[in-house]
């Protein structure tokens, strides 16, 4: 049952054939066996896992299960508040934070039935591509214990590669879920910005934080997006559109699909093995019957620098409120202000810090045109550009990171690490769609992810192509070993 | 803006002295910046209550207490009464506005960031019209904008020396409107003429509910000097925490006062902000730990665009009262009152409007406008809606009271005594005449029996009389009256006095 996806979990707890109870300790012990290695998991939500399986079991027992979700086990980036649990953000400020309020997301798999296994590790404040900033320990890639999951929510694809968990969350602020899920050889989506509700989502970058499912396959992916998008009253970016199937929408194929190919995101620093994967995959969806054409995206080599604007610019803003006097961390001091730069200086790791001053420094009076101004032009510069891609394709493939995962300490370098969002920040700042989807392994065994991009709010075509492909491609069946 | 410094109530203010015109080598120039909390029942950006004087941090949940991870939500309603304002002061409402952060760090502000507004805002550019002693004045008005509150630090002695500091949440994200004055007043007296009518116009919108004691309203001050006539602007200095009419009127004077004595012994202004001192009437540089210079706004990002349909827009103008200047004018020429009157009933909707209710009973405007200035808002303690709802004496029981002095039924002191017992247990006057047998004495049968028993009991006030000595007449009249305790129709009494001394 460890490594079965959700759909089949609960098509077999429907049909009497298992049962949640035991699916949830299975897990848990795999997890006690397991994750020391592997490191996924911060925080283990042992009892409320297993009273929410002993209620979905009952409700499966009556015959009433709430949906596809129900019993589902599921691991949850600690970066979305759980009443009554602890919320680290993988950060020292947060250690003792235990919020009194659920994230809409833990609202929402909560009322599917969804099992809740624990909270996640992540780079601090999911600032991070590699989960290596964590505050608390490093969490290992479960194809190469040596190498990193990605980031910043490598916690989470962790453990739904590593069989930790069925399926889980993270957030994708720049490639947050993407560029792990490429690393640890899952599904990870970024829906479109406002898809889903950020109501309890420790803020990075407000304009940039997206919720974003892990899954083994792209069923799960559509059940995971389907329990948890639509409009939040309490979060005034949630996007209001209807809800559509997106389970009943995968079907149908890539026939009469336009793919365009943006020349950009296969430049200089690609790795060689990656390009090949990547171009396979894409022969195989013109094999499908999509029409593949070339496009270009010329300000995507500004997309970087750019997000490496605005994104510290709103942490600065975001992260301002750790100051000891409400909730976390404290460090006494000789006054108020004292006691809030000795809490920040205390609770915040490096690169936290890195970021804190850039976006401090890029709003600040006398800067906040040169920087923070020229990004937002570029930004809307970026937009139009996917605006103009869209008039003539309905969807944008190209790899998911330039390089496979890395290993532990290799980028120690910040700007080495940055360079590993190239491809996935455009589409956060865009906040367009985007799927990554295994696609294949390099020689040493190591997974490649294709990404593929859509339109604002056409999830089901995303997904429908991603499906299609992941259908006629045999990647999703190899699994890590672990044991 | 909102300070982070301490802008809060100070006990205490001895009576300001009126200066007029300023120093008389300088124009002084002042813009007011006044904040004032909108009349919502809940917060800015969530749903707690915004109730004053709860116990404290029991008007809080997460978002106000800028917990990890929560949003902000626009209150509509707190837009809807920023549009009304911004269109009775004939401001622009811009057809999409935005929210900004703006960003300080200080401890009874729970994100260490304020959601306001800086380029974008709610309204811009209109006018307020004041009546001065020189005539009327139209002061501009730059901006109005929308934003939240912050928390209340109780610190154990001053903010540096404090070894302990409470904060309070509760009025952390109540809902604040700023308007920003254009350097349009030239006097104190003016500033303080333009924050009464400009809190009157509040009133009367139900935009706020105009209570500086609670900090409703709370106003901070630009000034600065120029050599008179010069079209140049001096160098200004901006003073915070002025929360009364009388501090601001104080804490300008003194200001223009100390601006111009250290331009007279060839001193240079600092641009500095200053904070009123209202126990010493002085005003102090604010040390620049207790306020930010740079406050890196930027858009938003948790909140979008705010866009206003002219068709909304227009549907909120309909629904304007008639704002208080115009019913001043209006008192003054409808119902021939003096211009003191008319100011006075005017100031608050509420007033006007009880004035208004009596006046349409009973038709004698300058009689129950006496009864309203002198007798009902010595009682009330207050002129606005509060205030008048607490009134034990409805608007057509004090006319009826008025009605029954005009139509000879009680005496003007008998009035007081009734009016006193509508106050105490409320009621109709009528019945309280009838009741306790009131009823001025105008039977002239009964009060000439009076008359007749004054003038028998004293023969040396009617050799007086005689005598030639008219005044005597008084003495008879007011026997008259005591005899009838108080109750005789005086008129009738003087006119019976009158014909029988004349036939003696």
């Amino acid at each position: 049952m460890i490594g079965a996806t959700i759909h089949e979990l609960t098509t077999a707890y429907a049909a009497g054939e298992r049962s949640p109870v035991a699916v949830a300790e299975a897990y848990l012990a795999r997890i006690d066996a397991l994750d020391p290695r592997v490191g996924a998991y911060l925080t283990l939500m042992r009892d409320e896992a297993l009273a929410a399986a002993r209620l979905s079991e009952a409700r499966y027992r009556a015959g009433r299960p709430v949906g596809p979700l129900d019993g589902a086990p599921v691991a949850l980036k600690d970066v979305f508040c759980t009443r009554g649990v602890r919320t680290t953000c993988g950060s020292r400020i947060l250690e003792t934070f235990v919020p009194p309020y659920d994230a809409t997301l833990v609202d929402r798999l909560r009322a599917a039935g969804a099992v809740i296994l624990g909270k996640t590790n992540m780079d601090e404040f999911a600032m991070g591509s590699s989960t290596e900033h964590s505050a608390f320990h490093v969490t290992r890639n479960p194809w190469d214990l040596t190498r990193v999951p990605g980031g910043s929510s490598g916690g989470s694809a962790a453990a739904v590669a590593g069989g930790l968990a069925a399926g889980a969350f993270g957030t994708d602020t720049g490639g947050s879920v993407r560029q792990p899920a490429a690393f640890c050889g899952v599904v990870g989506l970024k829906p479109t910005y406002g898809r889903v509700s950020r109501y309890g989502l420790v803020a990075f970058a407000s304009s940039l934080d997206h919720v974003a499912p892990f899954a083994l396959d792209i069923v799960d992916t559509a059940l995971l997006l389907g329990a948890v998008a639509g409009h939040d009253p309490l979060d005034a970016t949630s996007v209001a559109a209807p809800v559509p199937d997106y389970v009943a929408a995968l079907a149908g194929g890539v026939q009469g699909l336009r793919i365009g190919v943006p020349d950009e995101y296969f430049g200089a620093g690609l790795d060689p093995e990656i390009e090949r994967a990547v171009r396979v995959a894409i022969d195989v969806l013109r094999e499908l019957g999509a029409t593949i054409e070339r496009v270009s995206l010329p300000s995507t080599e500004h997309g970087v620098a750019t997000y490496y604007v605005v994104a510290p610019a709103e942490a600065s803003s975001n992260l301002a409120r750790y100051d000891g006097v409400k909730y976390g961390l404290r460090v006494p001091g000789k006054d108020l202000i004292d006691m809030a730069s000795r809490t920040r200086a205390a609770g915040f790791g490096a690169e936290v810090k890195r970021r804190i001053m850039l976006g401090t420094y890029a709003l600040s009076a006398g800067y906040h045109d040169a920087y923070y101004g020229q990004a937002q032009k570029v930004r809307t510069l970026v937009r139009r550009e996917f605006e103009a891609a869209f008039a003539r394709v309905d969807l944008l493939a190209a790899p998911t990171t330039p390089s496979v995962a890395f290993a532990h300490g290799a980028k120690s370098d910040p700007l080495a690490m940055y360079m590993n969002d190239v491809y996935t920040i455009p589409a956060s700042m865009t906040g367009l769609p985007a799927v990554s989807v295994p696609c294949g392994f390099n020689a040493a065994g190591l997974p490649i992810g294709l990404q593929l991009i859509g339109r604002a709010l056409d999830e089901p075509t995303l997904l429908r192509a991603a499906h299609a492909y992941e259908q006629a491609t045999p990647w999703r069946q190899r699994r890590p070993v672990l044991s | 803006m909102s300070s982070g410094g301490a802008r809060r109530r100070t006990p205490g203010e001895p009576p300001a002295t009126v200066v007029r015109g300023g120093p008389p080598s300088y124009d002084t120039v002042i813009g007011l910046e006044v904040h004032a909390q909108l009349a919502t029942s809940s917060k800015m950006f969530c749903g707690c209550p915004t109730t004053f004087g709860a116990a404290p941090n029991s008007r809080t949940c997460p978002i106000c207490l800028g917990m990890p991870g929560v949003l902000p939500v626009t209150n509509r309603r707190a837009v809807e009464l920023g549009v009304r304002a911004a269109l009775a002061l004939d401001l622009r409402v811009n057809a999409a506005c935005r929210f900004a952060r703006k960003h300080y760090y200080y401890p009874d502000m729970p994100k260490n960031f304020q959601i306001s507004q800086y380029e974008e805002p709610l309204a811009e550019d209109g006018w307020l019209e004041i009546d001065t002693p020189d005539g009327a004045r139209r002061i501009g008005i730059q901006r109005l904008h929308l934003e939240e509150d912050v928390g209340r630090l109780v610190h154990e002695g001053d903010f540096a020396a404090a070894q302990a500091s409470l904060v309070d949440y509760n009025r952390s994200g109540v809902p604040l409107m700023e308007t920003v004055s254009r350097p349009d007043l030239r006097s104190p007296e003016e500033a303080a003429i333009y924050l009464r009518a400009f809190r009157a116009v509040l009133l009367y919108l139900g935009v706020c509910d105009g209570n500086m004691e609670q900090g409703s309203l709370r106003c901070d001050a630009n000034v600065s000097l120029r050599p008179r006539g010069a079209s140049e602007l001096g160098t200004k200095v901006e003073i915070k925490n002025l929360n009364s009419f009388r501090n601001v009127q104080r804490a300008l004077e003194y200001e223009v006062q100390r601006q111009a004595d250290a331009l007279a012994a060839g001193r240079r202004i600092v641009q500095e902000t200053r904070l009123f001192d209202a126990d010493r009437g002085t005003t102090r540089p604010m040390r620049s730990k207790e306020y930010a210079h740079d406050y890196r706004y930027f858009p938003e990002p948790d909140l979008v665009p705010l866009r206003l349909d002219p068709a909304w827009i227009a549907s909120v103008r309909v629904t304007l009262p008639e704002l208080p200047r115009a019913r001043r004018q209006r008192f003054v020429s409808q119902y021939g009152l003096p211009a003191y009157d008319a100011e006075i009933l005017t100031q608050s909707r509420a007033l006007a409007e009880y004035y208004e209710a009596a006046v349409r009973a009973h038709a004698n405007a300058k009689g129950i406008s006496n009864w309203v200035m002198t007798e009902l808002l010595r009682e009330l303690g207050g002129d606005d809606e509060a205030a008048l709802a607490r009134s034990p004496i409805a608007p057509a029981a004090l006319a009826a009271l008025v009605r029954l002095i005009d139509d000879g039924t009680i005496s003007g002191r008998i009035a007081k005594d009734v009016f006193a017992r509508m106050l105490a247990g409320g009621g109709d006057p009528e019945a309280i005449v009838r009741r306790e047998g009131l009823t001025q004495v105008a039977d002239a049968g009964a009060l000439e029996v009076l008359v007749d028993q004054a003038i028998a009991a004293n023969p040396k006030a009617v050799a007086d009389f005689k005598s030639g000595k008219a005044a005597a007449a008084k003495a008879f009249v007011g026997q008259v009256m005591k005899a009838s305790g108080g109750k005789a129709n005086p008129a009738i009494v003087d006119r019976l006095v009158q014909e029988k001394l004349s036939r003696i």
